[in-house]
């Protein structure tokens, strides 16, 4: 090492601590720590990726994978700029637009892509809003679990293409139908969730807090309420997932626009590369998403250990 | 109803048993008899440690005490009233660590008070003077996951103490902590015992603490548990534990216990088939 080397941190930590907090040093510092932090991670996703690309390209490569049928991800992905025009389907709703006058390719991929991500979130969040005031009414009140948790049971097998005759029933077409979807398909699961949630709460915590003379208010509120909030910030990640699956099904069938719609026309005019092209952008908007509940679970999980470090250990 | 009548038992008493039993899960297959026929009388501001092997019922009968779990027969009284319920009269610490994981130091120890509406100032000021006397004043903003064991341990008693109690049911609470730091905490036990007025209902597996501590002592047969016998500690305190009476303590206490749980133990053998 030199000498400039040894001598460099010096002046640097000098410099660092005359910054006052909150300026654009600490900010460029904080966020290279992250990236050091998320670094490796975010690398070995790309492996992980490329890896799986690697081996379908090579199936291509030696003739195994017909390209007709299964394009590698150079095929499907190289056509880009083919496959947007595709995405015009967004501007289906808005009859009587001249076509020149539409959205530009990207802007209709931004709009499909932006529109099913609405219905998955606004979903998402209506279940598990109204998921978790049921589930928490149900241990409260006796006489509301007697009167609804039998048909909440019952409802929960069933499939959501069930539900798509009914959705399209009630509000025909448009974005509210889609949206109904996936409320019913994850709805009746979070509040079975949650309730187990409810009944796995530590005994003794609630006993504490019976000893202080906490009302059943009191208790639900402050103890219960708490204590369940980790079992359901990852029951509401799971349902991420299933709520992706959903929107699909509402899409395809055409109760709406968006990506659905775009993979329900690449099966009518047979265009592979768009149904991959497809299910790549969801399984990339389906990681982001998972990524954005993470990190939202994080902050509000503060006094949650990491366990990941341990079971690394073993 | 016994309810019915007001005070059957002397309004003094702290806490009052009467033929108390507890089955768990009564009239189930799995139904399983913790206590027989115990009858105890404490007063006020007396110290009564309990002794019986493991699983006789000692903690279940705290349990029932602070009114957490309701005896299948028979009567407990606390004061005037018929413990129905539980109350912050009767403060629970129990066996296992509980403090909520969500609430830093402070917040745990006045969580009481959080819910009567009392000030966060107030209340950290409560927090402060309670969390002094248990020997962690520094920890009060940390989270209970930055605890060891015995420092939670501590943070769960001073959170009971800070409800100033009539009656305070201790459920082994020194048992995670090492000899010193178990010594100072008995001290200080003994300090905020006297000063409060309130009767402690103690249970330890440890015949060197009942010596150290206790007024009496209830010695619990194996399950299901009876009070095999109550013995009086009269050794003066300040206590000279190496005393040849406390020594004479000991072996007795030591000789009541062997019995019992070489009992339990046979009883547990008893209950595993014959391959
Ligand atoms: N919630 C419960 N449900 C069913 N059975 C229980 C329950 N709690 C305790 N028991 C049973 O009651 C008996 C007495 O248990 P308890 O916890 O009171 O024993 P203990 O004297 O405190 O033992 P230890 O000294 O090991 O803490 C045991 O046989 C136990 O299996
Ligand atoms: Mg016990």
């Amino acid at each position: 090492m030199t000498d400039a080397a040894i001598a460099n941190p010096a002046p640097a930590a000098a410099k660092a601590s005359a910054v006052p907090p909150g300026t654009a040093e600490t900010w460029s510092t904080r966020l290279k720590e992250k990236l050091a932090e998320s670094g490796p991670r975010i690398g070995w996703t790309l492996v992980s990726v490329g890896l799986f690309a690697g081996i379908w390209e090579l199936l291509w490569a030696v003739g195994l994978a017909d390209p007709k049928l299964l394009p590698p991800p150079h095929v499907f992905l190289g056509a880009f700029a083919d496959q947007a025009k595709f995405f015009n389907t967004a501007t289906r709703w808005s009859i009587g637009l001249n076509p020149a006058d539409g959205p530009t390719p990207r802007q209709a991929l931004l709009i499909t892509v932006g529109a099913t991500m609405g219905r998955v979130f606004s979903g998402l969040l209506i279940a598990s809003v109204l998921a978790v005031a049921v589930g928490v009414l149900i241990r409260y009140f006796h006489l509301f679990e007697k009167l609804t948790l039998p048909t909440i049971t019952l409802l929960s097998p069933v499939s959501p293409i069930a539900w798509l005759p009914v959705a399209i029933f009630i509000f025909g077409i448009g974005n509210a139908p889609a949206i109904f979807m996936v409320v019913i398909a994850l709805f009746f699961h979070m509040v079975l969730g949650t309730v187990a949630q409810i009944d796995g709460v530590n005994r003794n915590l609630i006993n504490v807090a019976r000893t202080m003379g906490a009302t059943k208010r009191q208790i639900y509120l402050r103890v219960i309420v708490p204590a369940i909030l980790p079992g359901l910030l990852m029951v509401l990640r799971l349902n991420m997932f299933g709520a992706w699956m959903v929107v699909l099904i509402a899409e395809t069938t055409g109760v709406g626009y968006g990506l659905g719609q775009v993979i329900m026309l690449a099966r009518n005019t047979f265009n592979p590369s768009l149904v991959f092209f497809c299910i790549a952008l969801i399984g990339f908007l389906g990681f982001a998403s998972d990524w954005v509940l993470r990190m939202i679970q994080k902050r509000i999980l503060y006094w949650v250990p990491e366990t990941t470090g341990v079971l690394r250990g073993l | 109803m016994a309810s019915e009548t007001p005070t059957p038992y002397s309004s003094k008493d702290s806490v009052v048993c009467r033929n108390v039993s507890k089955v768990w899960a009564a009239g189930t297959r799995r139904a399983h008899e913790a206590l027989r026929d115990i009858d105890l009388d404490i007063s006020p501001g007396e110290f009564v440690v309990f002794l019986g092997p493991s699983g006789c019922g000692k903690s279940t009968l705290l349990y029932l005490i602070a009114g957490l779990e309701p005896a299948t027969a028979g009567e407990i009284w606390s004061f005037r009233d018929r413990v129905e319920t539980p109350s912050p009269e009767r403060s629970l610490i129990f066996q296992e660590t509980s403090l909520f994981p969500w609430l830093n130091v402070w917040q745990n120890v006045t969580f009481g008070h959080a819910i009567r509406g009392v000030p966060e100032a107030e209340r950290k000021a409560i927090a402060a003077d309670a969390l002094q006397r248990v020997g962690l004043a520094e920890a009060i903003n940390k989270r209970p996951d930055e605890l060891s064991g015995g420092m939670r341990q501590r943070v769960a008693v001073a959170r009971a103490l800070s409800m100033r109690p009539k009656v305070l049911l201790m459920d082994e609470p020194f048992a995670a902590l090492d000899v010193q730091t178990r010594q100072k905490m008995q001290d200080f036990l003994l300090d905020v015992w006297r000063d409060s007025g309130a009767s402690v209902l103690f249970v330890t597996h440890s015949i060197d603490e009942a010596v150290a501590l206790s007024d009496r002592i209830v010695v619990f047969t194996a399950r299901p548990g009876r009070i095999k016998t109550i013995v009086t500690n009269t050794l003066p305190r300040p206590r000279n534990l190496f005393s040849r009476e406390s020594e004479a303590l000991r072996i007795h206490l030591t000789d009541l216990l062997r019995d019992e749980v070489d009992r339990a133990f046979a009883e547990q053998e008893g209950l595993v088939p014959a391959a």
